[in-house]
């Protein structure tokens, strides 16, 4: 591991803890071990993974704004959901689903760059409780847009993978899932190239860790911002795109929840790791599933509170998260 | 010799505490100038207010045209500013911090990393290894490292002997100087060591309460009487 | 200190207008005011705790869900009056403060902010799944519902009591430890000020005005209690409220009040908004216009004035 590390010019010190990475290995020994045993563990978990992608895309959104400015963007989810809504309309203008992607990616891309620059860098310097009410501020104005728009009836937007279900070995697999599965890693993973070899990356990388010293070797701090802001847009349209399918109809609250567990999946992979927000997501997706399934306690009403008792939890016990470094300082 | 750097009557400021009150020196195109003084003296202020990383008022001429602008834009200009603290990134990997050294390059680096190797030959070795694990003077060097693959015009080094044992000091000012006479690497260095600065820089300045209290060529300032008793301790 | 006799004055002065304010509005309007009046007492909690210890609360929420089922549980299973209820309200929310306190001083920053986050998300869930109880999705419906009158005075008698209270509170020698907390843990600490007990202390005080604040809500509400009326979006705008305020002082809270609980309900009666979308596409912008031009909202106004009336 060390040597794969240093192959990829990532510090040590990247990896999380040993008992971390030992309890995450044993839960992943765990779930192969369960999906061996009963069809109805291994398509919770199918289905947990993918929901989980959902939340651990927007927690990365999260994740990645947090790292650069020590701030929590309350309208993330209501920038995704407007991006699904844009998504919509290019579709009734005639495009087809995938170009409608493409270009609201591409869109969403320019509208958080926009966003940051207008609205976030005045105030970014002045103090961090001003930055975050600036972000529930956008929460509000963007949610009333949208409805002013579009107004609150549902719309139906074409299913980008079908409802095809695939079956093996008794299980039942929605083709929706594998392909919401696909779509997120690969753009986790093509943000993380861009960050590890790129020299936008390098830079942004930079700017978010030490921007006195990167304004030094000429890292235009502030442009490094914006784009990560305009990345961080484009997760959450990912997200968003993903997320719609599996509630069946468009309508503004589409990301109202996905963003709470997206707050929570951040906290238990660790505020300051992607990789963490990441794994976080997914593990969130699929205990939330198997606890649903195999807790009767745990109603469908209870899911978000249970979410928001892990985020507690977490909180309470390792405040950074599992891949988290940092000590939270006490006195 | 041409100046490559000037600064006429420069003022600073944190905020409302005035650190400089009127500062004018230059540094020449090739050379290695040092900049003395005591703690407090504004010897770190006058390197910020170069680089563009405080407020200052009066003049600063760079190859000829004034420098306006932050940080980043000195850093593009030509300027590698290693400051108090070495601004490594010690998250990161010392490649990843050589790396950062040249952001302001454009163009293949492989000559420039293999410059870099043959006066920094260790550093091969530690690629992977996260630049806060180095001991302060392998991270002293890697942050020349680092300034040396920016292929700045002028680098401002400030206190590089800062925390270092002595036999460590004698080797950065080495390579200083091997990069200024072979590299023609030109240097303004901060220093409270001033006789090890004095033996390197072909003149100085000495800054006492942000002013210019002495200045003229090496030889005369280690001569000096209160430049001996008060900084070089004889 | 000579700021007092203005302050005084102009405090006054206010009590005076609101006083004699409702006998000329519809109970329509006397209801806004009541509702003001309500985002005050909260606003004025949030802002002892956030601005006075510098803990962030984004939870402020579930204390007033607390607050309100108290008083429509008590009214509905005990007929109590319903003023009593508002005391037990704070009792109870004081005691509910203090417990949430303890384990937040293991958290600060934005930690804490999330912990409080998800306090005010799952709070108000807990009717749902104690429905025989605590009555569901449906809500708790008091044994009395009031006038607007009613509201509206018992609403600011209550606001000025707190106010008083919290003002004395401020000033003494809690006021004094909770300053140096929020300014700066380690000084404090070396001071002598003992970290537990300020800090969770002022978490009790805070969630009991949120308490208060509660009962009132629901009250205004013909005094029924449920889940929805307590959503996050409740703790964002006690939160905004107070940012406007200016934290850390009591000063700008009636501006911050006025804001959140009057300007919606303005916005949407101006002809060109229209609906109640267009009314959050104004209150949003007004917001982030608020704190891109006062970001240290009202009070922090309030002291520049000052400072430029008498320069030294």
């Amino acid at each position: 591991m060390v040597e794969l590390a240093r192959k990829l010019a990532l510090p040590e010190r990247r990896l999380p803890a040993s008992p971390v990475l030992v309890v995450l290995l044993g839960s992943c020994v765990f779930l192969v071990i369960g999906c061996l045993q009963s069809t109805i563990f291994a398509q919770q978990t199918v289905a947990g993974l993918a929901q989980g992608a959902v939340y651990g895309s927007l927690a990365l959104a999260l994740v990645l704004i947090y790292r650069a400015t020590e701030v929590i963007n309350f309208a993330q989810g209501e920038m995704a959901m407007a991006s699904v809504y844009i998504a919509y309309q290019l579709i009734q203008w005639g495009f087809s689903y995938w170009e409608a992607f493409a270009v609201t990616l591409a869109v969403a891309f320019v509208l958080g760059i926009a966003i940051q620059v207008a609205v976030i860098r005045p105030v970014q310097h002045k103090s961090v409780i001003a930055v975050v009410i600036v972000t529930v501020g956008l929460f509000i104005l963007i949610d009333g847009l949208v409805n002013w728009k579009w107004g609150g009836a549902i719309r139906f937007m074409p299913a980008p993978f079908g409802g095809r279900v695939y079956h093996a070995g008794g299980v039942a697999f929605a083709r929706q899932d594998l392909g919401t599965l696909v779509v997120t890693i690969a753009s986790v993973m093509l943000l993380w190239a861009l960050f590890q070899f790129t020299k936008l990356g390098l830079g942004m990388r930079a700017a978010a860790l030490r921007p006195a010293a990167a304004s030094l070797v000429g890292v235009r701090v502030n442009r490094m911002l914006a784009v990560g802001w305009g990345l961080a847009a484009v997760l959450g349209a990912v997200a968003g795109l993903m997320a719609e399918p599996s509630q069946f109809v468009l309508q503004p609250t589409l990301m109202q929840p996905i963003l709470l567990y997206a707050f929570a999946a951040a906290v238990l992979g660790g505020l300051e790791s992607p990789a963490g927000a990441v794994v976080g997501g997914l593990a969130l997706g699929i205990f939330l599933n198997l606890i649903g399934q195999y807790v009767h306690f745990v109603t469908s009403e209870l899911r978000l509170p249970f979410a928001f008792a892990v985020l507690l939890a977490v909180l309470l016990v390792k405040p950074t998260g599992l891949f988290g470094h940092g000590k939270v300082r006490k006195v | 010799m041409t100046a490559l750097l000037e600064l006429e009557d420069v003022h600073a400021r944190y905020g409302p505490v005035r650190a400089l009150h009127g500062v004018s020196l230059t540094v020449g195109e090739g050379e290695i100038v040092a900049l003395l003084g005591a703690n407090g003296a504004g010897k770190t202020t006058t390197l910020r207010a170069i680089s563009g990383t405080v407020r200052r008022d009066g003049t600063i001429r760079f190859a000829g045209r004034a420098l306006d602008g932050g940080a980043d834009g000195a850093a593009r200009r030509g300027i590698a500013h290693v400051p108090e603290g070495r601004g490594t990134f010690a998250e990161m990997t010392v490649w990843e911090n050589l790396r950062l050294g040249a952001y302001t390059r454009r163009g293949a680096l492989k000559d420039d990393f293999a410059r870099v190797r043959s006066y920094f030959p260790w550093l091969e070795d530690r690629r992977g290894q996260q630049a806060g694990t180095l001991s302060g003077g392998e991270q002293q060097m890697l942050a020349l490292a680092r300034a040396f693959m920016q292929r700045p015009r002028l680098v401002l080094l400030d206190e590089p002997s800062l925390g270092l044992a002595p036999l460590l000091v004698t080797e950065i000012f080495r390579i200083v100087k091997e990069l200024n006479e072979r590299e023609g690497m030109t240097a303004l260095v901060v220093e409270q060591n001033a006789h090890i600065a004095l033996q390197a820089a072909s003149s100085a300045y000495v800054l006492e309460v942000g002013r210019v209290a002495l200045s003229g060529p090496s030889e005369e300032l280690q001569a000096h009487e209160s430049v001996r008793r008060s900084y070089l301790g004889y | 200190m000579r700021a007092r006799v203005p302050a005084v004055a102009s405090a006054a002065a206010v009590a005076v207008v609101l006083a004699l304010l409702p006998f000329g509005m519809s109970g329509y309007h006397q209801a806004l005011g009541a509702k003001v009046a309500t985002f005050f007492i909260a606003i004025l909690g949030l802002d002892i705790l956030t601005g006075y210890t510098g803990q962030i609360s984004i939870g402020h929420g579930a204390f007033m869900a607390i607050g309100g089922y108290t008083t429509a549980v008590l009214s509905r299973d005990h007929h109590t009056n319903l003023v009593l209820t508002m005391l037990v309200a704070f009792a109870v929310c004081f005691v509910c403060g203090l417990l949430v306190g303890l384990p937040a001083l293991r958290l600060s920053g934005v930690y804490l902010a999330l912990a409080t986050f998800a306090l005010a998300v799952s709070v108000p869930q807990i009717p749902l799944k104690f429905s025989t109880y605590l009555g569901g999705s449906g809500g708790v419906q008091s044994s009395r519902t009031v006038s607007h009158l009613w509201l509206y005075g018992v609403s600011w008698a209550a606001a000025a009591i707190l106010f008083v209270l919290a003002w004395l509170i401020l000033r003494g020698r809690t006021g004094r430890a909770f300053r140096a907390i929020r300014d700066s843990e380690v000084a404090a600490v070396s001071s002598g000020v003992k970290l537990p007990v300020y800090k969770t202390l002022a978490f009790g005080i805070s969630a009991a005005f949120a308490g208060v604040a509660g009962s009132l809500y629901v009250l205004g509400t013909n005094g029924f209690a449920q889940p929805s009326e307590f959503g996050i979006i409740l703790s964002l705008q006690i939160l905004i409220g107070a940012a406007v305020a200016g934290l850390g002082s009591l000063w700008g809270v009636l501006v911050g009040a006025v804001f959140v609980g009057l300007l919606p309900e303005i916005s949407s009666s101006v002809p060109l908004i229209g609906s109640a979308h267009g009314q959050d596409v104004v209150f949003g912008l007004l917001v982030i216009l608020v704190m891109v031009v006062l970001p240290t909202g009202v009070a922090g106004l309030f002291q520049r004035l000052r400072r430029l009336r008498a320069p030294t």
